[in-house]
């Protein structure tokens, strides 16, 4: 399934599909924790520099340097400290982290013994999200192996540093993915998302210094000390090292998940034999939202395009969590607007008016105009209450205490950005112009 | 006299198994059990009766209020007792491109519910991304996950609950 272009090799998802790949014994034989034995004979600074040098950038969706989150964990600080692992995988379009976790997951556990030791760490939770049954299985067993094979526990691999492992799985929340709510969700409480600064690298759980990490973060982790963090580095672009795992879904002939360098463009992706192998006969790219449903949307000429942060960027979207959804022209936009406002509205935590009060009327609007019972006014209504939640641009600048309000708000502003024309149509036509088959060309389902 | 919540050898697993979620936290931090309480009380009860809600609260020092408001956020809690299958269908854009929106119309016709409602044996709910986008459409039946679905294999799926 997995495979990488330009003579990259898959490096997260090189042992997928392999018989057993989930085992501690599996995991040796490919030379797993041989990273965690090299970290372990530096200082714990140099680590971090290491991980500084590899351009690791975070891959939860934020893409923040993975190193300089590290570096501010005040070292001095009397409280113990936290690792805390992001597992709480449920953006839309999203679904890459299900992968590590069942085929690889002491790859995972082996980038969480580097962090905790770098960052001097003696407890670090693993938080799935609740409906991660199967995974879950699979971590836990990944994590009482380590604990039995005295990788974890008392001793780190014969090192006099302790270290716990503890899984916790959530309860359906798609909140809970945000760093703060994560942790309050671990604290035991409902996902509420605090406001920042402070920020969780000093004031996290339970009041203590705490790092936030995605699995695929930590997945990537001990690679960048057995490759070391030169060739780590110069896997990628300037700005983000390694290379990256996709999620590609929607109206293409192979869905997945794939492993591909930071240069893959959005067209190679969707059209290349390695990955998604074209549209479905006949039909054409409308839409692809490149990173998560809250990515703004691009448009079938805008697909030239590598698959990476600052690239992304440029076009006013984001590579967010590695979600690629496509659409093709026989999709209705509102309809799929629709939905994934109906997403951010369900999702809403409720804190914060803009986002509580802004998320259903966007959903009731759209509802209006796909069903054709839109008035003229209802997209200018639609733009305002996006803008109200979230102006646009720029991104991540919003009213709102968390993120999931410019989330809500992005899809919107692109979509009306993109195609207009087609709210435009409804309304005039007081009807969806696809009729009863809005959902392209898969969605005939028998 | 009320009915005791557990029966012995229900109480003996929640007994082990709040000590054991209890062990994971700082010691004046036994409310962080919360979620994995919850989860627990849900294993074994197969809902959180108002009354495990009390015991939870009890284990962890808080207040049932807390514990109530906590299960009351959640969507995977369930504060009423649902039917034997509590099935969750993901109706969100990846799967809707590949069908969900019939599938779920199908499954409604099929077992005579709307998405929302339950019976003794079926609870059907309309839910939010479960993470298999590239093998949609998919659903999960108490949390046992089943993905790139046809009729025919859903059909068989349903066929094999009793």
């Amino acid at each position: 399934m997995a495979s990488t272009a330009k003579g990259i090799d898959p490096i997260i998802s090189a042992a997928w599909g392999k018989p057993q790949s989930w085992t501690l014994d599996s995991y040796k034989k490919r030379g797993g924790y041989e990273g965690l034995k090299k970290a372990l004979e530096m200082q714990p600074a140099a680590i971090i520099d290491e991980v500084k040098k590899s351009n690791l950038r975070g891959r939860g969706g934020a893409g923040f340097p993975t190193g300089l989150k590290w570096s501010f964990v005040p070292k001095d600080s009397p409280k113990p400290k936290y690792l805390a692992v992001n597992g709480d995988e449920s953006e839309p379009g999203t679904f890459k982290d299900r992968y590590i976790l069942e085929d690889d997951p002491h790859m995972m556990l082996e980038g969480i013994a580097i962090a905790s030791y770098a960052l001097g760490v003696h407890t670090c939770y693993v938080y799935l999200r609740g409906e991660f049954k199967f995974p879950a299985e699979r971590c836990q067993a990944a994590i009482d192996e380590a604990y039995k094979a005295g990788i974890f526990g008392k001793k780190l691999m014969g090192k006099d540093f302790e270290l716990n492992c503890y899984l916790v799985r959530g309860a359906g929340a798609y909140i809970c993915g945000e760093e703060t709510a994560l942790l309050e969700s671990l604290e035991g409480k409902k996902g509420w998302p605090r406001l920042k600064p402070p920020f969780p690298a000093v004031v996290g759980l339970f009041g203590s210094p705490t790092v936030v990490n995605n699995v695929e973060t930590l997945a990537s982790v001990p690679h960048v000390f057995t490759g070391g963090s030169d060739w780590y580095a110069k896997l990628g672009t300037d700005k983000s090292g390694g290379t990256r795992l996709v999620c590609l879904s929607g109206s293409v002939n192979r869905p997945g998940v794939y492993e591909v360098s930071m240069f893959t463009t959005l067209a190679e992706l969707i059209y290349d034999d390695k990955y998604g192998r074209g549209m479905p006969a006949g039909r054409k790219v409308k839409a692809v939202i490149p990173g998560g449903s809250s990515a703004p949307v691009l448009g079938a000429d805008e697909l030239d395009v590598a698959m990476e942060f600052e690239a992304l960027k440029v076009k006013q979207t984001m590579a967010g969590s590695g979600g690629v959804i496509v659409m093709d022209d026989a999709t209705c936009m509102v309809r799929s607007l629709w939905r994934v406002a109906r997403f951010y509205a369900e999702e809403s935590c409720g804190q914060c008016t803009p986002c509580r009060e802004g998320t259903p009327w966007q959903t009731r609007l759209l509802r209006k105009i796909e069903e054709g019972r839109g008035e003229p006014g209802d997209i200018d209504m639609l733009s305002n209450v996006a803008s109200s939640i979230a102006p646009y641009p720029p991104i991540g600048l919003g009213n709102t205490i968390c993120a999931l309000g410019d989330a809500a708000a992005l899809p919107t502003h692109s979509f009306l950005m993109r195609f207009k024309d087609e709210f435009e149509a409804h309304i005039r036509e007081k009807r969806c112009p696809f009729g009863d088959k809005p959902w392209g060309s898969f969605g005939d389902w028998s | 006299m009320a009915e005791p919540l557990f029966t012995p050898e229900e109480q003996k697993k929640f007994d082990a198994g709040i000590a054991e979620i209890i062990s994971h936290y700082p010691s004046d931090r036994k409310s962080a059990g919360m979620l994995p309480a919850l989860r627990l009380l849900q294993e074994i009860k197969g809902w959180l009766p108002p009354e495990g809600l009390r015991l939870v609260a009890k284990h962890l020092e808080v207040t049932p209020e807390r514990a109530y408001e906590v299960a009351s956020f959640y969507v995977m809690y369930h504060l009423k007792k649902p039917g034997k299958y509590v099935v969750d269908v993901c109706t969100n854009l990846s799967c809707s491109l590949w069908g969900a929106e019939k599938m779920l119309a199908y499954l409604e016709e099929k077992l005579g519910l709307k998405a929302g409602e339950a019976n003794e044996k079926f609870t059907l709910r309309e839910t939010e991304c479960l993470a298999s986008c590239g093998t949609a459409p998919c659903l999960q039946i108490n949390e046992d996950h089943h993905e790139s679905l046809t009729r025919a294999k859903l059909d068989a799926i349903l066929a094999k609950l009793s």
